[in-house]
Parts: C-alpha cells; structure tokens; sequence
C-alpha cells in the first residue's frame, strides 16, 4: 500500500464516528464578521493607509500624476543610490525626471548582480488600509518577487484612491491565487529578540510608498 | 515524531530545575509579558473578533470532518499548478523524502525558512547525517542553530535568550557557519538583527535549494502561504531552483476566500501585528519567477491517530500563533524546554501526547503540565479548549482507554502511579451514590477537624505536598440545612 493510501484510509478511519454532510460549503461555516471595519468613506481610507503603512515605519509620501517623476527622483537621490531597478512594465514617465542608472531586471539577472543594486521602483496590485498593506502580483509594474526582496530600498507608488481597499476580505477578492503574490507591511522586521519589535532584517529596510492621485 | 527529545523526564522534574533557573524567568516573564498586553491592543482593535475566532473554528472543523477529500482536491491542484505531491506517514518517511529530492538536485547544502513540521520530524539531524547541511534563516532559529540550543517557543524558539546571550552566541559562533559577526558587536537588538542579515546573505544569493513549511494550504487553487517577517522567507521561497515543503495535513483550508479569516486571526494573535511584515502565496510553480521545481511533502506523523479521538481532535485546529503560551502561567514559570518537545506550552501539552502518544515518561506527564486556569482558552484565534482536552487526556491516562495508533486501535492500560486517585475516587463515587454514608462522613470529619494533619500521609502525600487541604468546617452544609430550615429561621 503507498503511503498516500495509508494516510487516506487511517483518516477515513478516524472519521468514522463523524456523520457524512453534504452542505454545500458556502452553507457550512457562519461567516458573522465584517467585510470591513468602519465603512469609512474614500477619503478616509486613504487616510487610514497612510496612517498604518507609517505606523509600521514605511515612509509615506503623497504626489499628484505630475509631481510623481520628481518625487521619485528626489527619494533616490536622498537615499544615494547610483542604480536603480526597474521592472519590465514600470511607465516609462514614472522614472521621466532623470536620476540614477536603470537597471532592467531581466531573467538572466543573477541574485547577486539585484544584490548590487540599492534601490527599485514598483507599483503594486492593490493597498489595504486596515492593516497598512501593499501586495504585489507580479504584474508588469511590479516584476518577479526578488527585484522588490534583494534591494535595500523599495518605492511602491500606489494609485489612490483605485488600488485601495478598506479590509483584508476585499482584498482577497481582488486578488488571483494563481499568481505568486506579496503582501508587504513596512519594511523587514522581527520580534525573535526578546519580542520586541526591531525593523530592518533580511528584506528591504527602507519602504517608502508614494500614494499617487488627485489633482 | 522525532527522537530529537528521547530521554526527557517527565515534566515535573524538568520544570523544577528551569524554574530554579533565575536568568531563564527573568527573559520569560519579560517577553511574555511584553507580547500579552500588546496582543490584547491587537485583538480589540476589530470589533468583530469572536465573530472572526468563530468562523476560523467552524472552517477548521468542517475541513477535519472532510479531510480526505480535500487532501485529494488539494492534491490535484497543486499538481495541475506544476507542483509534485509526495505523501509521508511518518517523520522517518518525511525525511527520505527530503533527503533523497535534495540528493537528486547534487546540492549539499539547504537554506530554510523557520517550520514547525521539519522541527516536528528532525529533518536537519536527518540532512546532516547524510552529508547535507541545513541552514536555518529565522533569527531565532539561527541563534538556537547556532547555539546548539533547544527551541523553546513555537513563535520565538529562542525566547529563552536574552540580548546579551544572543550577542555572546553570534560573537562566538557565526565565524564556524559563514561570515562572523561583526567586531566589537553590541547587544542593541538593531546590530544583532544587521549581523544575522550579513552573514546570512552569502548563503540565500548562493542556494540551489530551500525547504519551508507552510502556515496554509488551499485546496480548491492548491495555493501555499508563508507568513513571516523577517523576509529570510521570501528569500528561500523565491531565489533557489528547488522548493521543498513539508506541510501537515491539517494545514488545509477549503478555499481561497477562507484565509481572509486566518490572515486578520493570526498576525494579531502571534505578533500582536495587524498585519506580519512579508506574506508570500504560491500556486505551484510560475514561469520565470522563482523557483523551477516545487515539491510538496504531506505529513502525517500522528496526525490522524490525533484525528481519531472525538475530544483530542480539536487541537488540529491550531494555527501555531502561540498566544496560548504567551499567556500560560506555568509556561512562563517552566519555560518551553521543560515540555520536551518542539511544541511546548498549552497546545504542546495537548498536542505531543496525541501525537506522540503517551509511551514515554514525558508525554505521559504532559497533560498534567497545567493549573486549568483557562487563559490559553480565552485566546486561542480558534478557540481550541485546551482545559478540556487536558482533562481528557489525564482521564485517559488514569483510566487507560481505546486511543488509535499508526492507525490501529489499541487500548492503553491505566497508569501506573495513579491507583491511590482510582481508589479515592472509587470511595468517592461510592460514598455520594449513598445519602447516609455521606451525612455520616461528614459529620465524623467535623466533629475531628482540629485532629486533620495538614498532609496527606501515604499515598496522598506527593498531592498534598503541592496543595493545601481544604478546611473543614465546623457543621456540614446539610445539618446546617435542616436546623435552620434552609435559613429560613434566621438562624446562624
């Protein structure tokens, strides 16, 4: 007998005392909580993004579709990198106002030439602002997962109000479990000392989210 | 499980030396302490967490009732997603699984990210006596991997450390894995995370292969999820060619939507977070990004003879968020290693023994690791009753009873060492089927309560030893029932 048969007969063993029920499953479990905590207005949950990506020590900065190019340019400048990495899809005018050297991520890319390269600038599939959150999709503005993990700086521009929702529910909803996905709240941490809370281990020790919108 | 804890005594006398152990309190009680109040801010931050904490339950009980078939469902989509299905009944099994997938990729070394199911099966001592070294990536993990150390906590394995010891283990030992720590390193947690992140470094840019556990699966889309912080996870999720997962079977939720209870559940539950800092999914393996191979080990290892007890089976419902320890006062008074095993504190207590079975001195001792206060109940994110369970198991010890292992029924045999508690409790169950036995009973111990010991003797002595007798009082309730007619009369 294979090991997969074993472990499927001792579980239906086990389960002999159980019942069989067909509920349909949608029927089965009573799902009494919230879609979202607060019914905030759209305003407000940008806001509320703002205010919990920060309190988990992201830097968050706000520009218009205008003022974007510039803002970029002066985070990079601020932070001193010479080279830049970029996903394949990233708008071209997002990077418009000059700066440092990009860098293209391409399949070849070694994890040790990314380990060279200080900063990226992505965009994100979708924020939630519940919990200060941005993920990532691998979406043509976003790249393979690495090019955000290797670098020590990490800019995501997230387009307000359109790629924020209020609660973890409705991001699941937005979401496609077939693409490997990255949900990112501040940047690296770890609570294994004493359990307190320390930022800045293995992946980017510096996020900074531009929210980008309105006039 | 795994032999990693062979030898251990029972509870009582490990406990007694850690509790004799100043250092050992003093970092426990400040890190539980530290963690309880802010997991308390976490949790009352949604307004709907019984609601959340109920649901989490039910989607975890429907998915035991039906566990077969969603191992399958599971199994064909991950498969359909490019993923490789292997089946483990044992840790041994588990383990020449993995060793032989690593064999085939010529690698012998793995980076891996923090995983209670290869600690649960002793996988690095099982790689490394067969030429491949494992090097572990979370923060803790590495100070107890590099300490020669035991874990002690489900979250934080090195809980039991405090900075200085930390600094002390890193300044000695990093130089014999990798890259040293830093001169002159300071105990300031900032410079201890920095040297992890350096000498660390060197090995995720260079791995071929990771092995992970993971904290879900999901069986409609066979989607995995890791939830971390430190991103050492991410690093071995995404940069090695070859991803190896060791996942229990009870890992399994039914589908998507349902982590939108466990991700709002578990961060503020464990890190007292709204949300951890990294979550990765995946499903299978994706064109280009990340890895190219992706296998998945489902492990057994006791999990159905835990299945098959009608009270035990509860506690497969454990996300590991380890709240329950963080607030058990004899977790915080014994420490983890006392438990002697990789799940340690309220969960452990209940989980080992059902797992391991109650064979060995230690498990046998651990249902009684406990005062029943309760505190690991009120919570637990899926409101497993551990008080329950606890008393189940004593019973079953006690008593003997039909439990299942590897798969077959047998039936254990009352312990030994609990016959003068059969006895008494024999007498008792006697003496309350009997009104005027009772009243009797009573009645004598009254009128000579200034002549009760403050011991027992014999037998009740190793009981007393640990807990005051009850008073006596002078009249029993029932005489005091009659002559004042229920106090009706007034009287005193």
């Amino acid at each position: 007998m294979s090991s997969r048969e074993r472990i499927l007969g001792r579980v239906r063993r086990a389960l002999a005392d159980v019942p069989r029920d067909d509920t349909p499953y949608e029927r089965a479990v009573e799902r009494a909580y919230l879609r979202e905590h607060g019914g905030l207005g759209v305003e407000a949950t940008v806001d509320l993004l703002a205010e919990n990506l920060a309190d988990y020590r992201a830097i968050v900065h706000r520009a218009t579709e205008e003022e974007l190019p510039a803002v970029i340019m002066r985070l990079l400048a601020e932070h001193g990198s010479p080279y830049v990495l970029v996903p394949p899809g990233l708008p071209p005018e997002w990077l418009s106002a000059g700066g440092p050297t990009r860098v293209d991520d391409r399949a070849e890319s070694t994890p040790a030439e990314l380990d060279g390269v200080a900063s990226v600038v992505t965009g994100c599939a979708v924020a939630i602002a519940e919990t200060g959150t941005i993920v990532l999709d691998g979406g043509p503005e976003q790249g393979r997962r690495r090019i955000t993990l290797i670098p020590d700086h990490h800019i995501c521009v997230v387009r307000v109000p359109d790629q924020v929702v209020a609660s973890v529910p409705q991001a699941l909803g937005r979401l496609d479990p077939a693409r490997p996905l990255t949900w990112i709240s501040g940047p690296s941490a770890t609570s294994d000392i004493e359990l307190d809370r320390v930022e800045g281990v293995h992946g980017p020790r510096t996020l900074e989210v531009v929210l980008v919108g309105g006039e | 499980m795994s032999g990693t804890f062979v030898g251990m005594p029972a509870f009582p006398v490990a406990a007694r030396e850690a509790v004799g152990d100043g250092t050992l309190r003093a970092n426990l009680r400040h890190a539980t302490h530290t963690i309880r109040a802010k997991r308390a801010n976490a949790v009352a931050e949604v307004s709907d967490w019984a609601a959340l904490r109920e649901a989490g339950k039910q989607i975890k009980d429907h998915t035991l009732r039906r566990l077969d078939d969603y191992l399958v469902q599971l199994e064909e989509a991950v498969t359909a997603a490019g993923g490789v299905v292997h089946w483990a009944a044992d840790a041994d099994e588990a383990n020449r699984i993995v060793t032989a997938l690593v064999k085939e990729t010529g690698e012998s070394e793995v980076v891996k990210v923090k995983s209670m199911a290869t600690q649960e099966i002793g996988l690095n001592e099982a790689l490394e006596a067969e030429g491949i070294r494992a090097y572990e990536t979370d923060l803790a993990e590495l100070i107890v991997q590099l300490g020669k150390d035991r874990p002690s906590h489900i979250l934080v394995p090195a809980i039991h450390r405090n900075r200085g010891e930390i600094r002390d283990i890193f300044a000695r030992e990093m130089g014999e894995w990798g890259r040293a720590a830093p001169e002159g390193l300071t105990d300031t947690p900032a410079e201890l995370a920095e040297a992890a992140r350096l000498h660390l470094r060197e090995k995720f840019l260079r791995a071929k292969v990771g092995i992970s556990g993971a904290n879900f699966m999901v069986a409609e889309t066979g989607t995995l999820v890791v939830v971390e912080s430190e991103g050492n996870g991410r690093m071995c999720l995404t940069l090695p060619e070859t991803l190896i997962s060791v996942v229990g079977i009870e890992k399994i939720v039914p589908t998507w939507r349902d982590l939108e209870v466990f991700l709002q559940t578990l961060p503020r539950s464990s890190t007292a977070e709204r949300m951890n800092p990294y979550t990765s999914t995946w499903t299978g393996t994706s064109d280009g990004d990340g890895p190219r191979v992706f296998h998945l080990v489902l492990l057994d290892n006791g999990r159905t003879d835990t299945l098959a007890d009608e009270v035990g089976r509860q506690a497969l419902r454990c996300i590991r968020c380890s709240a329950c320890l963080n607030v058990c006062p004899v977790y915080e008074r014994a420490g983890g290693h006392a438990y002697g095993s990789v799940y340690p504190g309220p969960i452990g207590a209940i989980l080992s023994p059902q797992l391991r079975g109650t064979a060995s001195e230690i498990d046998a001792s651990l249902p009684y690791a406990s005062s029943l206060c309760g505190a690991c109940y009120e919570v637990c994110p899926v409101a497993i009753d551990i008080p329950e369970v606890l008393v189940h198991l004593r019973e079953r010890i006690a008593e003997g009873g039909e439990v299942t292992r590897e798969g077959n029924k047998v039936v254990l045999r009352p312990a030994k060492g609990h016959a003068a508690e059969r006895a008494a409790m024999r007498a008792a169950r006697w003496a309350f089927a009997r009104p005027g036995v009772l009243r009797a009973g009573q009645r004598l111990a009254s009128r000579t309560r200034r002549l009760h010991p403050r011991s027992l003797p014999g037998p009740g002595r190793a009981w007393s030893a640990t807990r005051d007798l009850p008073p006596v009082p002078a009249e029993p309730f029932r005489d005091w029932w009659q002559r004042t007619n229920g106090g009706k009369d007034g009287a005193k």
